[in-house]
């Protein structure tokens, strides 16, 4: 193992790990507090629920968001729910069977102390979340209400609506609006972070560019804390708002921070299909409808074809002519298999000719069986909002007719490999939130990113950080004009002026969508050894194509969107060519990774345990440069590693 | 099958800056799919300025434009609150209850020419063409939107039981996107209905009814400050906000700001 793989898990069972290592690690004294600085880049989920907390504990915190408000962090857009080992069901969940679940769900690939960490305080982020407001859906006696989600075959799943990301995320935009005013915490909206600094090894601060003015500044702290979340967007078209990119890992990356499992990418099966060219973006359709929607295509060929010319309509359809293909294939846990599995179910359909729409690209989702069984106003009051952003899009009304759904990317495992303490191999740098790869192996169970970015703002590191920050106390201020800033603030710069200076003929966004092509063709849904090389090499061309003949329009001293996607997609790309070589070297299926020669008869995936139960941690070997595989192996001591199996 | 829409007149306010006086630009777009939404056709706008800039001449006659247009935008899925157009007179556009990223094109018709403009009140000054400066609402918020809870130590979140009804309303509140529609479409430039939601939010249950009227207060007197009107009763409010905030909302802050008065 390279040395800078040390993960730091402490020793002892499982279940004492962390009150352990608590025990253990170091403090730092309220009057040292005062004196150290933080910069938290991001104010999703886990960037806000950190900065507030860092302020509460008295540390000096500057958070910097790209949005006008932390309040617009794409957290927000997060519908679902929020697991929790609550137990208020009464249907035997625990903290063992949420962390067994994760465990499986993600195709054994994660660790296990994290894990169990996560699911440990899962229960302390619903009671936090409650006490500031966040008005979790209830029942009519007044207490807590819960659903299920994917992978679970409890209901362990807290939610606020359709709105659960929205609510967490303004709570803990309250917690960090109450530390501003305090003035703990100095908040720097519209604001991009361009690069990270080193200082003798540790990370320093960070370059920014003034997203209004266009002015590049200098920012200096005892620490750094990327919260800035996935990477998902390499694929031009997924589930991430706009401005979600993956710059800042590349940034860390770049400078040192070992990327670990860049390929491990899940693709959600519920969302609204690709309507045409013009698309800019997808539309998730909350994993919550599978609760009560069952999915199918037709059984017969000719009902596809009468379906595509739109001679009859889904609904006219008998029942023994629906192919419920979740329920047929998994029938322990239906429509509810984790999402790798229905999206590849789908994939299957759509494969042999029995998928939907004009594209033949979508399967249905529908809910004719739960209004009869509840009524229609029990569905609307669960789903309502959903309902109507369907019909809007769609101009269909899905409580008479099915939804269209497709899978599409939504999220990205893979992130900055980080030791136990979330601290990346570049000390004093700590990624957070999605933004990091912990938790979540190949494969991420519904309603558990919101967990887990709480878990790490809320409860995780700040703790952790206090270990590092403790030694450091009698550092002074970290002095902005130090050679070391100097210097990459002129590369910062030099790259922006040479993606100017360009002027060629492409739009940016022309050239993203051709990398969204690529992604999805050969480092998409299904995977092979040819493809994959044969993507190393289009990406290769096309980052010559970027950096020869991109045309990024407009003044850089302004405001100006299309200096932003450009050097966003410039990391893009490189994200890309990353991805692309760990789908490669992984020649096994696992989770969201599904490398076609490694299948089983039934079409399921194939894990090799004996030659890649390790975490994949690649080290930047600069331009062009082929990146360095370094391997954490993963040790399962309190859960016995088998094939998952949803059928029965 | 969605329809094309061959051409349409688009009508776009285009300031260069806060310092710049700003003007109307007026272009032409074709070949928008129906199933498109209100955003896309700006990209494609946009990429339609971008060709402008790399090749000139290969224009259409009588384009004369300033680069791509800037416009707030991130979820396109009508939660983050960044989009904020105001479209043919109305914050968000023609459709009801939607989100300018959730207005679709077949809101409109073969021909028709649209006028956008951005969020117009001295709350917001522009940053640039459609962008506004909406950083108020955060000061408004940082002021006492919150409860005074730190992280840790707080009780088990079953241990207090809150009626169904209660928790429904607060969540009703608590689904503002803090888009700022209200305020661009009061004639007093008021950002009442965007307070009262957080306000009335919390007011309606026992964790932040500790603080409600202390609350209400603060917030209020921090949106006087900032510059934005008083609230007249006009509801225009209530007719324009995509999230369905009730003015109901703001006659139960006007409650907690009296408790408020009678506690001074
Ligand atoms: C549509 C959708 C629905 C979802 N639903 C669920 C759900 O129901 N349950 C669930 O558990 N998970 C869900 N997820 C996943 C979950 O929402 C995300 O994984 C999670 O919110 C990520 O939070 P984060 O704090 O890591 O990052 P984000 O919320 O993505 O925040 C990133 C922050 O970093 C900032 N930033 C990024 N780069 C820079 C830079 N260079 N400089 C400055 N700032 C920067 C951004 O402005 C932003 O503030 C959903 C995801 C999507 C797309
Ligand atoms: S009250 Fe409505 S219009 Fe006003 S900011 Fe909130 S969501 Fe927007
Ligand atoms: S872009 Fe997020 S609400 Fe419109």
């Amino acid at each position: 193992m390279a040395d800078k793989l040390i993960s730091k898990i402490p020793e002892g069972p499982l279940a004492e790990k962390w009150t352990n290592h608590k025990a253990h690690i170091k403090v730092v004294s309220p009057g040292n507090k005062r004196k150290m600085e933080v910069i938290v880049i991001g104010t999703g989920l886990g960037g806000a629920s950190a900065a507030a907390s860092l302020g509460e504990l008295g540390y000096n915190v500057k958070v910097f968001c790209i949005s006008d408000s932390p309040r617009r962090a794409h957290s927000i857009a997060a519908q679902g729910g929020i697991n929790a080992a609550k137990n208020y069901q009464n249907d035997n969940d625990s903290i063992y069977r949420l962390f067994y679940d994760t465990i499986k769900g993600g195709d054994y690939r994660s660790r296990e102390a994290n894990v169990y960490r996560l699911a440990e305080v899962s229960n302390n982020i619903i009671d936090q979340c409650v006490a500031q407001g966040v008005p979790f859906a209830r029942e009519y006696g007044g207490l807590l209400a819960n659903r299920s989600f994917g992978g679970a075959q409890v209901s362990r799943t807290f939610y606020a609506r359709g709105q659960t990301g929205q609510q967490l995320l303004l709570g803990a935009y309250a917690a960090l609006n109450r530390q501003i005013a305090a003035g703990t915490v100095k908040s720097y909206p519209r604001y991009e972070m361009l690069d990270l600094v080193l200082i003798k090894g540790e990370a320093k601060g960070i370059i920014a560019r003034n997203l209004c003015t266009g002015k590049i500044e200098r920012f200096g702290a005892h620490a750094v804390v990327l919260a800035t979340g996935g990477y998902g967007n390499t694929y031009f078209l997924s589930t991430n708002a706009m401005n979600s990119n993956g710059s800042a890992a590349m940034q860390a990356y770049r400078k040192g921070a070992y990327f670990a499992n860049p390929c491990f990418a899940q693709i959600h099966p519920t969302c609204i299909p690709v309507h045409g060219e013009q698309q800019s973006k997808l539309t998730l359709m909350s994993e919550s409808l599978r609760n009560d929607g069952r999915i199918w295509v037709p059984k017969k060929l000719e009902d596809v074809a009468k379906l595509r010319k739109g001679e009859i309509k889904p609904s006219m359809i008998a029942e023994e002519d629906r192919d419920y293909y979740l329920e047929r294939r998994y029938p322990a846990f239906g429509n509810l298999v984790p999402r790798d599995v229905a999206s590849r179910a789908a994939k299957e359909r759509c494969d042999k000719g029995f998928g939907v729409n004009e594209t033949g690209l979508a399967v249905f989702l529908d809910f004719r069986t739960a209004i009869e069984r509840l009524g229609e106003d029990v569905i609307r009051a669960r789903y309502g909002n959903l309902f109507q952003m369907y019909e809007k899009i769609t101009n269909v009304n899905p409580y008479k007719e099915p939804m269209m759904i497709f899978p599409a990317i939504h999220y990205t495992m893979g992130g900055l490999w980080v030791d136990y303490n979330l601290q990346t191999t570049i000390p004093g740098l700590y990624a957070i939130g999605e933004a990091n790869f912990s938790d979540h192996g190949g494969n991420r169970l519904g309603a558990s990113a919101l967990m887990q970015g709480l878990a790490d703002g809320y409860f995780v590191l700040p703790y952790t950080i206090g270990d590092y920050l403790a030694g450091k106390f009698k550092e002074p201020k970290t002095d902005i004009n130090a050679p070391e800033f100097e210097e990459a603030e002129k590369a910062v710069k030099d790259r922006l002026n040479k993606i100017l200076s360009i002027k060629g003929k492409r739009s940016v966004d022309n050239i993203h969508k051709e990398l969204g092509h690529i992604m999805w063709e050969y480092v998409g849904m299904a995977r092979n050894e040819e493809g994959l090389k044969k993507a190393i090499q289009l990406i290769k061309d096309l980052k010559k194509e970027f950096w020869s003949n991109v045309y990024v329009a407009g003044d850089p001293n302004t405001f100006n969107q299309e200096v932003e996607k450009a050097t966003r997609l410039a990391d893009f790309l490189e994200i890309g060519e990353l991805m692309a070589y760990d789908a490669l070297n992984r020649r096994e299926s696992c989770g969201g990774h599904f490398r076609e020669e490694m299948q089983t008869e039934e079409g399921e995936t194939k894990r090799d345990d004996a030659n890649y139960m390790y975490v994949a941690a690649w080290e930047y070997k600069g331009d062009g440069v082929e990146p360095e595989l370094h391997k954490e192996p993963l040790n399962y001591e309190n859960i016995q590693v088998v094939t998952r199996n949803y059928k029965d | 099958m969605d329809k094309i829409l061959k051409e349409l007149t688009i009508k776009v306010w285009r300031q260069n800056g806060p310092k710049d006086k700003g003007h109307f630009e007026t272009y032409k777009v074709h070949n928008i799919s129906q199933g498109s939404s209100f955003l896309e056709m700006l990209d494609i706008l946009n990429e339609q300025l971008i060709q402008e800039g790399i090749d000139p001449v290969a224009v259409e006659k009588g384009c004369k434009s300033s680069g791509p247009i800037s416009f707030d935008h991130d979820c396109r899925e009508g939660i983050c609150g960044a989009c904020s157009l105001y479209i043919d007179g109305r914050a968000h556009g023609p459709d009801d209850e939607v989100t300018t990223c959730q207005l679709h094109m077949r809101k409109f018709n073969e021909g028709d020419t649209i006028t956008i403009e951005p969020w117009r009140s001295s709350g917001f000054p522009v940053i640039k063409d459609l962008v506004v400066d909406r950083g108020a609402f955060d000061k408004i918020l940082q002021a006492g939107g919150y409860v005074s809870v730190n992280t840790g130590g707080v009780p088990d979140a079953n241990a207090i039981a809150i009626p169904k009804p209660d928790a429904d309303e607060s969540m009703d509140a608590a689904a503002c996107i803090g888009c700022g529609a209200c305020v661009a479409t009061c004639k007093n430039g008021s950002a009442m209905l965007f307070v009262a939601a957080r306000v009335s939010s919390l007011a309606l249950l026992p964790q932040g009814k500790v603080e409600a009227a202390r609350r209400a207060k603060a917030m209020v007197a921090k949106m006087d400050e900032l510059g934005f009107g008083a609230c007249t009763n006009t509801r225009a409010c209530e007719m324009e906000c995509p999230k369905h905030i009730t003015v109901n909302h703001i006659a139960r802050l006007n409650r907690e700001f009296l408790k408020a008065k009678f506690q001074d």
